[in-house]
């Protein structure tokens, strides 16, 4: 298996993908999919480190991917709720564009 | 090399491709959400080479098979398309964000120094959804609550921001 390190680079390379779709793509469909993305890439890093520090036979250390479980809850929990904001996003003002959206912006 | 470090690299290089296709890709929604299946993919495939076998197999069924799949679902409910969005003062954001992305990478990087020990063999049935289970119903069991706990309250969430008329 590659060096653990490199798992880490792969993993901070899609974060940082993810970041900046999420800063500067306007579309708010795109940028829940960039969130996802950097979800995924924390995810990556939680089962590069536990597979690092594996426990033994009698006592595995899973504790890494019992974290990757409930981000993945986390995940499918915010694009349930995202989606939904952008069915009515849609309703209200017709568009998917986030500049649209500036009632809390002074 | 080995074949997992190999495959590890042909993986590692289509889930940036594609990470990269799904945030460049200003035409077509649609695209877009199909190129987060591939990176879904790949990570998967990468989650068996790390030996987390079921997490990978989750990974597949939840990301590639659900949220994906509701993302597709909405994109072609609500019929949408992108071109109509003005260019505005869009290159001073990119610009920043760039250098922003450059430099949390940077620091990201640096974490991750040398001094990590080596990559250590696995135990009998690390990954697996035996010893795992055990953990989630015994260690975690307050945790598996909570989650369906956030479930339910997303579930209701979601119902009520969708839902046309609320009486």
């Amino acid at each position: 298996m590659v060096p653990i390190e490199h798992v880490i680079g792969l993993s901070s390379i899609l974060f940082v993908i993810g970041m900046i779709g999420a800063a500067t793509r306007r579309n708010l469909i795109v940028v829940l999919m960039s969130i996802e993305l950097m979800l995924n890439a924390v995810n990556l890093a939680f089962i590069g480190f536990n597979r690092l520090w594996p426990g033994t036979a009698e006592a595995p250390a899973l504790d890494g991917q019992i974290f990757v479980l409930m981000v993945i809850t986390v995940a499918a929990a915010e694009v349930a709720v995202g989606l939904g904001i952008i069915i009515s996003m849609i309703r209200n003002r017709d568009s998917v564009n986030l500049e649209e959206v500036s009632l809390l912006r002074w | 090399m080995e074949v997992s470090a190999i495959l590890f690299y042909i993986f590692a290089v289509m889930a940036v491709v594609s990470a990269l296709g799904m945030v460049l890709n200003v035409r077509n929604t649609v695209a877009a959400s199909l190129s987060l299946v591939v990176t879904m993919i790949a990570l998967a495939a990468i989650y068996v080479l790390l030996e987390a076998y079921l997490i990978a197999v989750i990974q597949i069924m939840v990301y590639a098979g659900a949220i994906v799949v509701l993302f597709l679902f909405v994109i072609m409910l609500l019929n949408l398309r992108e071109d109509d969005f003005a260019p505005g003062r869009q290159w001073l954001v990119k610009f920043g964000a760039g250098l922003l992305g450059v430099f949390v990478l940077i620091q990201l990087l640096k974490l991750v120094g040398p001094g990590l020990p080596e990559v250590p063999v696995v135990p009998e049935g690390y990954g697996g959804y035996r010893q795992l289970g055990i953990l989630l119903y015994t260690d975690y069991v307050l945790l598996v609550e909570m989650a369906s706990l956030l479930l339910l309250s997303a579930i209701v969430g979601a119902l009520i921001l969708a839902k046309r008329n609320i009486d």
